[in-house]
């Protein structure tokens, strides 16, 4: 399956979370945020929610701004 | 601390909040923010490959609190996701709100602006919002519960400084929660004269992180930030026509 990941779209496992999806990117453990098709994923069900096929999912942290 | 700024409770010992934003590289930004003796710095929130990070990792060394921003977002319905993404990434329900109408000036879009004020008060967040300097948008923005109110000197990044001083003053003086001039300051003297204003602090960066020495400019903003605020405090003599001798006129 896939989805779009930060705008670039990527193959999925069947079955993939957002934990996997975060595993894929190399995130780091802390300062990072989830939207999964618009909403927040907060970070207690990063394991339990699955990735639909064809879903958006946003990794966003804080950069340098304002 | 003698005179703190006191933000839905919290006291800062600095009145200069910095933004992150436009440094060269984190060591140059760093150099700035202890020379401006901040305590309170904002970071805008972006998807995880794109540049600028390493931020947080460098306010946590140094005791400086993040205060995320909603920059860039055009709606409501943006800046409330991402306030969101926010409070959920940094573990802060403060947020600085940024919605902005377009990319030419910059300016609030006050209809957006109010509507994610209220939705986010209503989330409970601590809302610090970016707006216009029109007093009455100012108060309508108090009264939905925001924590304080960030009216511009003028349009970000320009360095124009204040362009209508009435309109702060307008707004300091029907405020009952602190009014942080945020955008415009171009000098040190931009940041004394919010502060003569009654502002109870500013908010820059561009004119720190662009400058051609930016510890330097950091270092001159503290020092406008404190003359302003003494100054506002001691309360200016009146402006009169005519002179008015300082020597004895006998003897």
């Amino acid at each position: 399956m896939k989805a779009k990941v930060n705008g670039l779209e990527r193959e999925l496992a069947d079955g993939a979370t957002v934990a996997t999806v975060l595993a894929l990117l190399d995130a780091p453990s802390r300062g990072v945020a989830v939207a999964l098709d618009g909403e927040v994923v907060p970070r207690a069900a990063w394991e339990t929610t699955f990735v639909p096929d064809g879903a958006a999912v946003e990794v966003l942290t804080a950069v340098q701004g304002g | 601390m003698d005179d703190p700024l006191v933000i839905a409770g919290r006291e800062f010992g600095s009145r200069l909040v910095m933004g992150t934003g436009g440094a060269a590289n984190l060591s140059v930004l760093e150099r700035a923010l202890v020379a401006s003796g901040t305590e309170l710095t904002t970071v805008a929130m972006r998807r995880l490959d794109a540049s600028g990070g390493g931020v947080l990792d460098l306010l946590e060394r140094l005791g400086i609190a993040a205060l995320p921003n909603t920059a860039g977002c055009r709606t409501a319905a943006e800046a409330v996701l991402t306030a969101r993404l926010a409070r959920e990434a940094l573990g802060t329900e403060w947020v600085k709100l940024e919605v902005v109408a377009d990319d030419q000036t910059l300016l609030p879009d006050p209809v957006e602006l109010l509507d994610a004020a209220e939705k986010l008060v209503d989330d409970g967040f601590v809302v610090l919002p970016y707006t216009s300097d029109d007093p009455v948008l100012a108060l309508r923005l108090e009264q939905l519960g925001c924590a304080a109110v960030m009216p511009l000197g003028s349009p970000i990044g320009t360095g124009l400084g204040i362009r209508n001083p009435h309109n702060i003053e307008l707004i300091v003086s029907r405020a009952s929660v602190p009014v942080i001039l945020d955008a415009g300051v171009g000098t040190a003297s931009d940041a004394a004269l919010a502060m003569e204003l009654g502002c109870s602090a500013v908010l820059l960066a561009t004119a720190v992180t662009r400058a051609q020495d930016p510890e330097r400019m950091a270092a001159a903003m503290r020092a406008g930030v404190e003359a302003g605020r003494l100054a506002r405090l001691a309360g200016r003599i009146p402006k009169r026509f005519w002179a008015h001798a300082s020597s004895p006129a006998v003897g």
